[in-house]
Order: C-alpha cells, then structure tokens, then sequence
C-alpha cells in the first residue's frame, strides 16, 4: 500500500448528506473483477448525462476548476449503504486522496485505510466555511501533513484533527495489514488450540 | 460483573490485543459471494498465501445470477464471469460453493441461517453490509471490505476496535398489520440513518422476545441502515427451536448440550449498555419511505413532507433533492401515490414468513391494471420449494404475479429483474437509494403484507384495513 504522509491538493466540493456507495459506484461496474480501471465511472449517474458520457454541466465537481482535484470536500454520512470495496477503490483511482467530511459511514471509514487513502471528520461549521472558501477562490488547495494532523490553508491559517493513532501509522507506513496480522500467528494458533480448532 | 452479549462474544473472540495496535478477533464464520471476492483471492495469490480455515467459509452465489431458468449458461459475459470467478476461486482454496443450481443456494444471509451454519455467540463476516441479519441468532455479524475479506482468508481474524453498544427496547404488542419491517423503518426514521454509527444495537424487550426469527432477522438486516456497526439478538427458545434439526449443526455434542452452551451468550439480566432508547410498538403505524434514504420515512396515514417547514438547512436540501427524484408533491397523503411495479423479495424479507403474509393479502385478490410488473423472488431455493409445497405459488401466480427463481434479483438490480428509468416500485428490500433499482427508478420500502396490498389496489394502501379473504 502507497504510503500517505503529506498531501497537497485542489479541493472539490460534493455538498450533499449521506452520499450512499450506489452513486460513488451503480452496480453495474461490480461486475469486474478486477481492483483498478474503475476512475471514469465514479460517481456515474450524477457526473454523466443520460447518455453515459457527456459530463453533466450541473454536478458541481465536473467544473472546470475543479480539474485533477485529489481533495473531496463533503456531506455527513459520506460512503453509507454497501460494503463495496469498489467505492474507494473508484474514489482513489480517480486521484482523491482524502476526503473531508463531518462524519463517515463505519465499513467505508475502513475501507479507505486499506486503500491508502486518508477520511477526515472535522466540524460541520468547519465544513461549512470550507465549502465556501472553495467556491470563492479559483484554484483552492489544501496541505494535509498526516503527522502533525494539520490540514493548511491558502493563508496559511491550520485545521487540526483527529484520527486514531494505529490508523495513522498504518497509513504513514503503507502498512500490509494481512502481513501485520500474520506477525502474531502464534497466537492464532493458540487460539485455535484452546478453543478445540486445531486441526 | 454482569455483561452484554457484545461484550461477552467481543471477549471470547480476543486473540491478542498487540501494543498500539487494533485488537485481533477470531472469526468463526466467513461467508463470501462473487461480487466483493473475485480481488480477495487474486491478493492471496498475490501474495502466495492459502485460505487459513477454509473449512469455516461458505460461498454462494446470489447477487447476478438469473432469477428465470437457470439451466443454460449466464448470458450476461460479465455476469458469467464472475460466477464462473467465485466457483474457481472456492474449488482452489477448498472452499465450500453453493452455486447457482445447487438445491443449498440461495442470497447469503438466507442460506447461511437456514443450513444452521450461522449460530449463538459467533463472530460471523462477509463482504456484504447486510452480513447484520445473522445477528438474530445472537451472534456478532457484520459487513466488510474485499480488503478484509483477504485478510480473514488468510488469517481467520479481523482487526477491530471495540463499538459501543445501544439497547434498542421495543415494549408493548405490535399492533395488527405492523411488522420487522415497520419496526426498524420506525427506529431509522427516529435515530437516522448515522444515528446508529459507532454502536452495536441489540433489541430487546416485550415484542422482540414475540418475534419470530424471520421477523428478527429483518430487523437485524436493516440496522446497518442506520449506521450501526452490527444489530443484535439475545438467543432464547425461539432461536433454538428454529435451529433444531439445521443441516449443518455441531455434531460432536447432542442438540440439548449445544442449547445449554448457547443460552450462555444472551445479555446477564443486570448488563449496560452506552446508551438506551424505548419505543412504543402500539404507537409504530405500517411504514412506507418516501425518499431517497431508508431514514426518509412515514406512517401510512401520514404526508409527504413539505420542505418549507423543515428548519435545518441541509435536511431541507436533502429533502427538496428527494422529492425531485421521487417526483412527489410535498403534502401529499402517502396512500394517494401509485405504483408501477412491485418487489416481493430479498435478505430482508424474502424468508418463508414474509411470503406466507404476503399470500395472505394476495389470496383471491388480482394486481391492479395500473401495475406494469410484480415480482416475487423468494430468498433461496428452500424458501422457494417450502412455499411451492405450501400451494404459496399458486396464489402469487393466480395474482398476477411472476413466481421467480432465488436470488438477488430487483433488490439491487445487477442481473436483468430492474426498474426503467421513472418506474415507481413498492419494494420490501433495504435500500431506496437513488438508481438502487435501476437508473431513475423510484423505491418505496414497505414490508411485504404493504407490497402486497399496494399491488392489489394500484397504490399504497393501510394493511390495517384489510378485507381477508377465508383460505
Ligand atoms: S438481497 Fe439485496 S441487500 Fe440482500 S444481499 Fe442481495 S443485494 Fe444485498
């Protein structure tokens, strides 16, 4: 997994509550089976017209500004619904790599740390104030310096947070989880011993 | 010190809770199906690694699979693939597949309780967010990540942090005609669809104790609607009897020795929890969601809201947005919007019972001209064969409605059984997102005695006074 330590990045703003895994991806692109290509159908039904192709003027992250965005600035709840790997999967191959919002949904929280990419809670009066900063200013970008736990403004102004300090190294380190885990086998193994599921 | 069924499972599942790190937790059950695997396996491969216990896992197909005739080959190439994916995968790692023609198949969180492989006091996963049903039985089951999926392949454990936990007390009788359904619409119309994030819920009380275990079942299968981590049952005599003489039981102890190992998971009388909400099931009405989020809900006597009255600026947005899609007047009394098309069916409320109460409506009644299609998609084969030996078909056919193979099917729409774009449909699935059912298609949630009564008059329609026909 790609280490993330520092990122800076144009900010795009999706304000909307509960953004459910069905329109970060519609079923009809789980059908791969494959873990990337998934970056033109992220966000397919309200980034596209009818026909699938043409960007669609009024879903706000298409502006041109808004171009090779990494930042997603959003609603509470964000990721609800399945437990579709394929939503951060289509987020990241797209080029996000963190997303700013007051609150996530449990799995997809998760699911984003397995994927090197980096969910955010701040304040909705945080939120708020950056939607608008967005929108004002041509071009806005962010700086996350995952160790401090900073997001730096344009002017130089700083937003702290939180995250939990395992995630955190997991995601400064890349970590393997699976290789991680499997560091502790003997325990495992004693597990299954002592609860009669040895072989 | 007296305990929670959350803390008690959470306790003994422990393996090891290393410095700075999240605890590691074993998992006896894992189910898988072909949609959030496929990468999983690959990343074993990957990495050279072989499924840990692959005897603990079970694999179904369920989600693309055809729900008309199933003896010729998918036609959808992708569709295919992915099956055909899943039944490679499971015969390399030596894992058990129930596969679209297999008499055991059926959607994952039917079939894995009703083999009798989803049991008290197990830590139970699967890629799939509805992974809550196998709750009902008192076990501690939720839905994860094809990232994680890997990692329970190789390792049988998961990295967690513990949840909080939030009674959810259900006193008093349900009244007449309100269900499951109507019950966990209600809770999420209340607490909303994040109210439950963090916690795990375990009902209790007056009318859960009552319930059957399908009814427990949707219940449990819709608390990831609200954000909870897992929904949860403490088992009791109903839940044994329901698994008594399940294919797959523990054969090493007798029936009564397995009941007296399980009885032992169920929350101590004097146990707390974080944090605790009452509902009153007298005053709970049949549901029907009128929006584009399971918490967008009301009464069947109720309104559809009116956005101008509500004083939050982002919930008055979320609703103005619901509206539109749903192309629904605010004000409008819930029975005065008709229907195109109705779903019977799902992990929510495809079991025996919900087809036994959905024919109970049905029975000598025909669908309105109005109702352009009605599908009935039992939950698995063996619900389909029951039913079929209970004369259950007969009446669905007789209504005017296509008696379907098992599966997946309307509730997400990733085979062909999908909604046209503006298509209005009562559904008894789980989620009435926007396109849940097919691009444009518009998804009320009611339970499935509502769906069936909408089906017959052509519009939603209050249960509560319904004319029974004598079977
Ligand atoms: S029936 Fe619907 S909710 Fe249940 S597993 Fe299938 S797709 Fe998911």
């Amino acid at each position: 997994m790609k280490p993330f330590t520092e990122h800076t990045g144009i900010v795009a703003p999706l304000e909307a509550r509960n953004v459910d895994t069905d329109q970060i991806i519609p079923k009809q692109f789980l059908k791969r089976i494959e873990r990337t290509g998934y970056e033109d159908v992220l966000f397919y039904d309200w980034r596209y017209l009818d026909d699938g192709k043409t960007p669609n003027p009024d879903f706000e992250p298409n502006q041109e500004r808004y171009n090779n965005a990494s930042i997603l600035l959003t609603g509470d709840n964000f990721g609800c619904g399945s437990s579709r790997e394929h939503a951060p999967w289509a987020l990241s191959d797209y080029g996000f790599r963190c997303i700013l919002a007051p609150s996530f949904a449990d799995i997809f929280h998760n699911n984003c740390f397995n994927n090197g990419m980096l969910p955010v809670r701040l304040p909705q009066t945080t939120i708020n104030e950056l939607f608008d900063e967005v929108r004002n200013a041509d071009g806005y970008a962010l700086t996350i310096k995952l160790d401090e736990q900073v997001i730096v403004k344009p002017d130089g102004a700083v937003i702290n947070f939180d995250i939990q300090p395992f995630l955190k190294q997991r995601l400064l380190n890349g970590w393997d989880q699976i290789g991680l885990t499997l560091r502790h086998e003997d325990k495992i193994t004693e597990y299954e011993k002592v609860h009669g599921l040895a072989k | 010190m007296a305990r929670n069924i959350y803390q008690k499972i959470w306790e003994a599942h422990l393996v090891a809770e290393p410095e700075g790190q999240e605890p590691i937790l074993y998992i006896d059950r894992h189910y898988v199906h072909e949609v959030t695997s496929p990468q999983a396996f690959e990343g074993l491969r990957l990495a050279n690694r072989r499924a840990r216990r692959p005897e603990l896992t079970f694999a179904t197909m369920d989600h693309n699979i055809p729900t008309t005739e199933r003896t010729g080959p998918i036609a959808d190439p992708l569709s295919r693939a992915q099956v055909e994916t899943l039944a490679a995968n499971c015969a390399e790692f030596g894992i058990t597949c129930f596969d679209m023609r297999d008499p055991r198949n059926g959607i994952v969180h039917v079939v894995g309780p009703e083999l009798g492989l989803t049991l008290p006091g197990m830590t139970i996963v699967c890629g799939d967010s509805h992974t809550s049903t196998h709750g009902a039985f008192g076990a501690l089951a939720h839905g994860i990540g094809t990232s994680e999926v890997e990692h329970v392949l190789a390792t049988q454990t998961l990295l967690q942090k513990p949840s909080k936990t939030m009674e959810v007390r259900i006193n008093g009788k349900l009244p007449p005609g309100v269900t499951a359904k109507d019950i966990v619409l209600a809770v999420i119309g209340t607490i909303g669809t994040s109210g439950g994030t963090g916690y795990v819920i375990e009902y209790t009380g007056a009318v859960i104790r009552n319930m059957s275990m399908e009814a427990r079942m949707t219940l449990c299968n819709m608390t990831i609607e609200a954000g909870a981590r897992a929904g949860i049952i403490s088992p009791d005599e109903t839940t044994f009897a329901y698994l008594a003489d399940r294919p797959y039981l523990p054969t090493d102890k007798p029936f009564d020795a397995l009941k007296q190992d399980w009885r032992q998971w169920a929350s101590d009388p004097e146990c707390s929890y974080d944090t605790i909400i009452e509902f009153d099931a007298n005053a709970i009405e049949p549901q029907v969601t009128w929006g584009t989020s399971p918490e967008m809900v009301a009464g069947i006597s109720d309104c559809v809201p009116i956005p101008d009255e509500i004083k939050d600026a982002g919930k008055r947005l979320a609703c103005e947005k619901a509206l539109h899609y749903m192309a629904l007047e605010p004000g409008a009394p819930i029975t005065t919007i008709s229907i195109d098309k109705v779903f019977i069916g799902s992990c929510t409320n495809g079991r025996i019972e919900d087809l036994r109460e959905a024919a109970k409506v049905l029975h000598g009644y025909t669908i309105a001209p109005n109702i352009q299609q009605a599908l009935l998609v039992p939950g698995s084969h063996q619900v389909k064969q029951q039913a079929e030996t209970e004369g259950l078909d007969k009446i669905f056919v007789a209504a005017g409605f296509e008696w379907r193979e098992a599966g997946c099917s309307m509730c997400l729409a990733m085979n062909d059984d999908r909604l046209n774009p503006g298509d209005r449909c009562a559904a008894t699935s789980n989620r009435n997102f926007e396109g849940r059912q097919g691009k444009g298609g518009r998804t009320h949630l009611v339970s499935p005695a509502m769906a069936a009564a909408a089906a017959v008059k052509g519009h939603f329609t209050d249960i509560r006074h319904w004319n029974y026909n004598p079977s």
